[in-house]
């Protein structure tokens, strides 16, 4: 078989240098030193079983723990011996340990907000809902990133109290929903039959607390199906880790429904935590 | 990066202190035992026993040979770095809060809370080469600072001290004549109790940390106030890297945030924010409680945390801990 050679060859290290007499040799070893991520490449060339010339890559990732560049003083420390309590030290102390964990310089979440700025300070402006924090709820002046209480569940009062805000400002989110506020309750709705029916659903809506952090959407939705239709679920998610926030949602279309759900599963055991089921807004009934 | 985590105290951690080498990391804590440490993998190598108070803070000479502590029993004591004996006691009639060792540790400033009577008051004293030569007497007494005086440290050349406390004003005294000479402006200074104050490496500038959830920078000649970070928490401790133009802040928690649902391990966090720039860089979280105490390492490249929690946390930066842009 012909090999066309007026193809453009790709380098194939192994086709190139066809030297019959210095088949034998190989190419010597190449060392890439650790570059900044401490990465090392060592590539190696062998012949392997069958007389083939074989590359093999060695990626390795150097990684040291300290700089022991010490001063002689600093040397001479080191060979000190122990005193005071730490005399009877035997081996298995561990007093001493590394974290299991990696601990990062977390970075706030300001880069994009640095960059569009301006255009962020406009907006907020002209109209304040798209200012709600998530967290908090009712404040309208930060960012969700920036919220004080970004380290904790929802203060607990927020949903009380957000009916009341949701009467005084139409900016508030629905009750119960976060941040996101359907079009017929923004600002500027007009048609009452479509937010009555939306309202009506949103007055069908469960809170469920005490989850794990495994929980998800879609199982709460199958834990509450059996009640009846279920047009919403939510669970409210940590951006950073990805787990439950320990809080959710649960829309229903019949408030019977949304009854008997919360009278059976109030204080049911559910990945080994017990759920608190209630009304999403307190009712006096 | 992986904090090593020395648990070496049982009660919360009060002061952090590195040697001049970089190579030991000094710790003070309630528990009335300070502790030194190897700084590079955190190993312990002795323990200082002989206080009978919560020791508040501690400062090691630049050979590391003599390290002096001061306490809540009302003395301050003296040490062998090296074999934890003790070299000399100074009595006081109250609390010591803060030492600090002199440029060529010949002189010794010490605080001492308000007691009874007393008031709170700065106290220079002589540290003889020789322990055995080592007298009670004090150089000086500057008495006037309201309320403790959490920190004071010697200006350049000694030729000043600056102090720092719970009446949020910082004060500049002749340190030959114990006259005051500067006050921070009330205007732009701190509004609540100042909890901890550091110096640049060059100590051409200060940093001092506030309850009032903000970290104000200053410059130790004319005491004018250069920079502000402002954060959510209350400033326990302060730190400067003597390598990048960073500072980092730690603190403590308000008092709604004592209970809490989040399971996440210690969110209590050290904040960094850029010197110049006064933006937050990031924080290193990992402390179960409040942060109390914070040190650079002088070669900057490592830093540690000492928390409520007792916990020392010691972390070595990530290379590209030095490439942060904002």
């Amino acid at each position: 078989m012909a090999i066309d050679k007026n193809e453009p060859s790709k380098l194939r290290w192994g086709e190139l240098e066809e030297d019959d007499d210095l088949d034998f040799l190989l190419p010597p070893k190449e060392v890439i030193g650790p570059d900044e991520n401490g990465i090392k490449k060592v590539i190696e060339y062998r012949f392997n079983d069958e007389g083939n010339k074989v590359k093999i890559t060695t990626t390795t990732r150097v990684r040291k723990l300290a700089k022991a560049r010490l001063s002689k003083r600093a040397l001479e420390r080191r060979n000190w011996d122990k005193f005071g309590d730490a005399v009877r030290e035997d081996v298995g102390s561990r007093l001493t340990m590394v974290s299991t964990e990696e601990i990062l310089l977390e970075r706030p979440r300001a880069p994009e907000a640095k960059a569009s700025g301006d255009g962020l300070a406009q907006l907020s402006k002209g109209g304040a809902v798209l200012m709600v924090c998530r967290t908090c709820g009712k404040k309208g002046d930060h960012w969700t990133s920036k919220c004080p209480y970004k380290d904790l569940a929802a203060p607990v009062e927020s949903f009380v109290d957000k009916p009341a805000a949701a009467e005084t400002s139409a900016a508030a989110p629905g009750a119960g929903k976060g941040a996101y506020v359907p079009p017929s309750m923004r600002a500027n709705a007009e048609r009452t039959t479509g937010s009555d029916m939306r309202r009506r659903n949103d007055e069908n809506s469960v809170r469920v607390t005490n989850l794990s952090e495994d929980t998800r959407e879609a199982d709460l939705h199958e834990l509450f199906r059996s009640f009846g239709a279920v047009t919403r679920v939510y669970v409210a998610m940590d951006q950073k880790t990805g787990t439950s926030r320990g809080f959710g949602f649960v829309n229903f279309v019949n408030r019977e429904d949304a009854q008997r759900a919360i009278n059976k599963l109030n204080g049911y055991g559910y990945d080994n935590l017990i759920l608190r089921v209630e009304w999403a807004t307190p009712r006096t009934n | 990066m992986r904090p090593i985590l020395m648990k070496g105290h049982e009660r919360p951690l009060t002061f952090l202190k590195y040697n001049r080498d970089g190579d030991l990391l000094f710790s003070c804590a309630k528990d009335h035992t300070p502790t030194v440490w190897f700084a590079d993998n955190g190993e312990r190598l002795g323990t200082y026993r002989g206080h009978n108070g919560a020791v508040w803070s501690c400062d090691v000479s630049r050979d590391s040979m003599r390290l002096i502590t001061g306490s809540a029993d009302q003395t301050v004591k003296l040490w062998n770095v090296q074999t934890g004996a003790q070299l000399y006691t100074f009595n006081f009639g109250s609390p010591a809060r803060s030492v600090d060792f002199s440029v060529g540790d010949k002189l010794a400033v010490i605080t001492t809370d308000p007691f009874m009577e007393l008031t709170s008051a700065i106290h220079v004293k002589r540290i003889a080469r020789d322990p055995t030569e080592q007298t009670e007497e004090s150089e000086l007494v500057i008495k006037g600072p309201q309320g403790r005086i959490n920190r004071a440290v010697w200006g350049p050349l000694n030729r000043t001290i600056v102090s720092a406390g719970e009446d949020a004003v910082i004060r500049i005294w002749d340190s030959e004549t114990g006259k005051l000479l500067r006050e921070a402006d009330k205007e732009s200074g701190h509004k609540k109790t100042i909890t901890s104050l550091t110096k640049s490496a060059d100590g051409s500038h200060f940093l001092t940390g506030s309850l009032d959830k903000s970290a104000k920078l200053w410059d130790t000649r004319s005491l004018t106030l250069i920079k502000t970070y402002v954060t959510e928490r209350p400033v326990n401790a302060v730190a400067m890297s003597p390598l990048l133009d960073h500072v980092v802040l730690g603190g403590g928690q308000d008092a709604s945030a004592v209970t809490t649902t989040d399971h996440r391990a210690g969110k209590f966090e050290a904040k960094f924010f850029d010197k110049i720039l006064q933006e937050e860089i990031g924080g290193v979280k990992g402390h179960f409680g409040p942060i109390n105490a914070l040190a650079f390492n002088p070669d900057g490249k490592s830093f540690s945390s000492g928390g409520e929690d007792g916990y020392v946390r010691l972390h070595h930066f990530d290379p590209d801990y030095f490439n942060i842009k904002i």
